[in-house]
């Protein structure tokens, strides 16, 4: 009986405490965004959809050495080289999967040229599988960028073969 | 004429309330529950197997996978585990780091329990409450590694990147943040008749019994065993950090939800002294061929680019021998076996999950006892499926 009567008394004085913090919510801002519309800006170290960076002058900054899809946890990655008519080394083909990629970042920070970078996008979705395997233009940044880069690591200039930004 | 007095029901593996695709086979007689048997499997990955193909830094992102609401925990064990086979020492910056990002899991794992284990009995609100708090971590940890849940932050030998700039600024509007809003939690639920009611004395397992049956963390904690690893087998540095240990009284469902929202004080408090505290120094130890060298040095130096090039395409080889390696996840004891076999790949890792062997305690808990603590007894486990069934 007692425990009975102390239950009731429990929940005639103490759950409207328990409501009043649900009330007082109605009041606040909400937390959420408006996703489609209004999008969340992702952290600077954001691991999103990959892209390949180019030199100032428009070249490819990489030379397609395998250590990304070496490193790649997920054998996600594909390429084959073949030369310029410098004599440069560079990727004919380089293909991600994203629907293996599991957006670890190991490619980033294998890169010793500073060529392939992790955006800032995140969505993804298709109604076909083929159009997950992006290639090498679909990922290489635009020539006359717009933007800024998207990391700011170190960005080592070009000065291989007596060949550098300016001279090209 | 035998008539049949009881009746099996499946519970799952796709109900809501197990938490992801647990299936609990259940003998009933009327509402009492005769049997339970956990049958486990549905989110079987083969991450165990799958290390045993993959180079020692490459099988870091599986560990994330396992229990996907405290990576940070996950790799911080997977890493300890290889730095004592390897005979690594880590600076004192990176101790410090880790265990200011482990508590930080913990926060945000228990806070995700906190939030489902009400949201199952009934109280909705709680679950968008608790998920709005854990987006500050998640913040943080994507200023940290750059992924809100997967992170692979922590690595052999150090950390992924320098630490954010704004960390400290971070960490301690996190922590002011949910002091203040655990007091709401609780005004909402340890006063809440309904939720005394569906918790106190429900789902209950002595001390004796929670030995037995090898469970550990909260579970083993709530019923009044005082067993923590980070006090008894302290690693990564906890030894310096001043925190209490708190315990339950009579092994209830109502004990551990009590315990976990003190667990979370005492993470806040760890975490502010890590951040307090945290020394200067490098973020990542120096061991060529080990650990990888730094990329300023690849790229302007010869010999750590070949290094680099080494180790990436070939890792690193381990020596002959097996470790284990414990720490206290949000759940319970993290174990890492490695046995190495002189190669650069583990011969066989072995997990001990602690969601897997807590979940061994659900016909216990729940025989018996009534239909609707089935729920309350899975709920208060506090289990991860992709842990169990790795």
């Amino acid at each position: 009986m007692k425990d009975v009567l102390k239950a009731l008394g429990n929940s005639i004085l103490k759950t409207p405490l328990g409501l009043l913090i649900t009330i007082k919510h109605l009041f606040k801002k909400p937390v959420t965004l408006d996703y489609p519309r209004k999008k969340k800006p992702m952290a600077p170290r954001y691991r999103g959809r990959h892209y390949l960076e180019r030199y100032n002058d428009g070249t490819e900054r990489c030379v397609c050495c395998g250590l990304c899809a070496a490193s790649c946890p997920a054998d996600a990655i594909y390429m084959e080289p073949e030369e310029t008519e410098h004599g440069e080394r560079r990727a004919k083909v380089y293909e991600i999967n994203l629907l293996r990629c599991i957006f670890c970042g190991f490619c980033e920070e294998a890169c010793p040229e500073e060529a392939i970078f992790l955006g800032q996008e995140y969505e993804f979705s298709d109604d076909n599988r083929d159009s997950f395997i992006w290639t090498k233009e679909q990922m290489l940044v635009p020539h006359p960028r717009k933007d800024n880069p998207f990391k700011k690591i170190i960005r080592r200039v070009r000065k291989v073969y007596g060949v550098t930004d300016k001279n090209r | 004429m035998s008539v049949e007095k009881t009746v099996t029901i499946n519970m799952g593996p796709q109900h809501p309330s197990t938490h992801g695709v647990l299936r609990v086979l259940l003998e009933l007689d009327g509402e009492t529950v005769v049997k339970a048997r956990p049958i486990v499997g549905y989110l079987h990955t083969g991450i165990e197997k799958t290390m045993e193909s993959k180079l020692y830094y490459k099988a870091l992102p599986c560990t994330d996978r396992m229990d996907y609401l405290a990576p940070m925990s996950n790799n911080l064990g997977y890493c300890l585990a290889v730095e004592k086979l390897m005979g690594i020492e880590v600076p004192d910056k990176v101790k410090w780091a880790r265990v200011c990002l482990a508590e930080l899991t913990r926060v945000n794992s228990h806070l995700v329990w906190l939030g489902t284990h009400a949201l199952d009995l009934g109280a909705m609100s709680m679950l968008l409450y608790t998920f709005r708090e854990r987006e500050l971590i998640l913040d943080i940890y994507e200023a940290c590694g750059g992924q809100r849940m997967m992170t692979s932050y922590i690595r052999i030998g150090g950390l992924a990147h320098e630490l954010p700039k704004d960390l400290d600024a971070k960490v301690r509007k996190m922590v002011k943040t949910i002091r203040e809003r655990m007091h709401d939690y609780e005004t909402l639920l340890n006063n809440n008749q309904i939720f005394i009611n569906r918790t106190k004395g429900v789902a209950v397992i002595s001390a004796d019994d929670a030995i037995n049956l090898s469970l550990t963390g909260p579970m083993l904690r709530g019923s009044g065993v005082k067993h923590d690893l980070r006090k008894d087998n302290p690693y990564s540095g906890y030894e310096n950090f001043d925190f209490e240990v708190p315990v339950g009284k009579h092994g209830d469902a109502y004990d551990r939800f009590l315990l976990r929202l003190e667990e979370i004080r005492q993470s806040l408090r760890i975490c502010e002294q890590a951040i307090d505290g945290m020394p200067e120094g490098p973020y990542r130890t120096h061991v060529p061929g080990v650990v990888l060298p730094l990329k300023e040095d690849v790229l302007y130096k010869m010999e750590s680019l070949i290094f680099h090039f080494k180790l990436v395409t070939e890792g690193f080889k381990a020596p002959v021998g097996s470790v284990y390696q414990g720490i206290e996840s949000p759940k319970g004891e993290l174990g890492f076996y490695i046995t190495g076999d002189g190669t650069n790949k583990p011969r066989r890792v072995r997990v001990r999950p602690p969601s897997f062997i807590n979940l061994a305690s659900l016909p216990k808990l729940c025989e018996g006892r009534m239909f609707s603590d089935v729920v309350c007894a899975i709920g208060s486990i506090d289990i991860v499926l992709g842990e169990v069934d790795r």
